[in-house]
């Protein structure tokens, strides 16, 4: 096929957007975390961009892109074998299609860390993600994208169940062997600057149009449709959660605005380039007012998803998997266009993602635990992972 | 009246409030300070450039009690400020000061009331 120029430039400019994100998500996640572990933190999201740049290329992108069985893509392209600066994907060079997909797998273990902060080895926190990236991502990433057993059965227009639900649902299963951190539901564990945190919130959304936007693969009307849907419906999610903030807890918090807007993100994402901006309005809402009910719901669980992973990728993901399939128009039909059927297909491949994810995860993080050992001691957690896993402070005097 | 001086470990403050409110004693100036005493420094690492330094963070308590409150006060801290049963070095200090005056702004009363 010809390389279109318009749309080869468009996925370069996405994919750098994308990219963007891992900064975005550092501040996100630093804002929230206390002071020792601001950089403990920050690194969980940027040590990813060197571990799983080098891996996609390695084995990953071979995994989840090449020909194979219904499970999982083969070996064919291993160290990128095969693809020269001559082949092409669709409309746009491989080596743009590689860059692109490869941002993805980047940000996808990068979200899973807001569930660890503050205790988890990094030494462990990178045998996770590599481990996980190949065992979880990359068949996911063939199951929905790669010519696997979903590809063109549950409707996942950027990722919504590729990235957010394995790395929401995973967050909660890594949990069962890491733990709470010290102090959790006795002291309070407040963010250390919430301005990061905004500016984080603020620099996703922006790189979220690449990511969105830039999964039409193409700069045609489907890319400027998925814009549109990435640009009201995080709105329409920020503003609900801080409405029902404001009517909960009397107060309307920039916290609760800035993880607003995250949900929508996350919600729209599966969406996207399905449906029109006022179903990203209604996504938004639902999203905003679901996902402050299961953050609110951790409190009496009792379990310690620091930054609320799952909250908002695992909920927020499924949330936008499922009502994808209610109001696909375009391109598709779902339960608003008299199409049931594909609802069904999304929960299929929800719960199925869910529970290989689940399985996968526990095993890891078991091994993990047995062998590198998954959490920091006592005294390490309380002097902070700054200091002691990385030998330097966020702050000095 | 008493000038109460506490030096802990910054994870151990919401412990520490938690028991002095059980004592009612309810007035509190924290701050946020470094230094450095039996418990041993750490290695930093600047770029690949390494070198110890013997500051750790550490909070700093500030209370004016009335000398009916004092032991409570001490009992409090130091109960909050234990990292376990038999204490651990860098669990902190406290000193106790005597107090010449005390003045509230807003009202003007001085002496012990002012507490």
């Amino acid at each position: 096929m010809t390389i279109v120029f318009a749309d080869t430039a468009w996925v370069l400019i996405s994919s750098a957007l994308v990219l963007f994100m891992l900064p975005g998500l550092a501040l996100f996640y630093g804002g929230m975390v206390r002071r020792k572990n601001v950089l403990s933190s920050m690194m969980h999201s940027f040590v990813v961009m060197g571990i799983v740049a080098v891996l996609w290329v390695v084995v990953g992108y071979s995994l989840a892109f090449s020909p194979g069985n219904w499970f999982v893509g083969g070996l064919d392209h291993l160290f990128l074998r095969g693809i020269d600066y001559n082949s092409t994907t669709g409309t746009i060079p491989t080596y743009a299609f590689i860059a692109f997909q490869g941002m993805f797998a980047i940000i996808t273990p990068a979200l899973i860390s807001g569930a660890v902060v503050g205790r988890i080895k990094f030494k462990s926190y990178i045998a996770f993600v590599i481990i996980w990236s190949l065992l979880v991502y990359a068949p996911v990433c063939h199951w929905v994208w790669g010519g696997g057993f979903l590809t063109g059965e549950a409707l996942d227009f950027a990722g919504g169940t590729v990235v957010h639900i394995t790395s929401g649902i995973s967050a909660l299963a890594i949990l069962v062997f890491l733990g709470k951190r010290r102090g959790y539901g006795v002291d309070v564990i407040k963010p250390h600057n919430v301005t990061l945190t905004l500016l984080g919130a603020g620099l996703l959304w922006f790189g979220w149009f690449g990511f969105n936007a830039g999964s039409a693969l193409a700069a045609n009307k489907i890319a400027a449709l998925a814009f549109m849907t990435t640009f009201v419906a995080p709105a329409a999610a920020g503003l609900t959660w801080m409405i029902v903030e404001w009517f909960c807890t009397g107060k309307p918090t920039a916290l609760g605005f800035a993880t607003g807007i995250l949900a929508g993100l996350v919600a729209i994402t599966p969406a996207a380039g399905f449906v029109t901006p006022m179903a990203a309005i209604a996504i938004g809402i639902v999203a905003g007012i679901v996902c402050y009910s299961a953050v609110m719901l951790k409190g009496k669980l009792g379990y310690d998803d620091s930054l609320d992973v799952f909250g908002v990728h695992g909920v927020g993901g499924t949330t936008g998997a499922l009502l994808t399939g209610v109001f696909a128009t375009v391109g598709a039909t779902g339960l608003l266009s008299g199409n049931a059927h594909q609802l069904f297909l999304q929960f299929e491949g929800v719960v199925i993602t869910m529970i290989y994810a689940i399985v996968c995860t526990l095993v890891i993080g078991f091994v993990l635990d047995k062998t590198l050992g998954l959490k920091v001691s006592v005294s390490e957690e309380n002097i902070g992972l700054d200091q002691m896993q990385h030998g330097e402070k966020g702050y000095n005097f | 009246m008493k000038y109460v001086i506490a030096i802990i470990r910054p994870e151990r403050l919401d412990s520490v409030t938690r028991e002095l409110q059980k004592v009612e004693v309810s007035r509190l100036t924290v701050s946020p300070v470094s230094g450095y005493g039996a418990q041993k420094g750490y290695l930093e690492v600047y770029r690949a450039f390494e070198r110890e330094i013997n500051l750790l963070e550490k909070i700093k308590l500030e209370i004016a009690v009335n000398d009916n409150f004092l032991a409570p006060t001490i009992e409090a801290i130091q109960k909050g400020a234990k990292t376990n049963e038999k204490g651990e070095i860098g669990d902190g200090k406290i000193f106790v000061l005597p107090i010449e005056d005390v003045i509230r702004i807003s009202t003007g009363k001085v002496g012990s009331d002012a507490i």
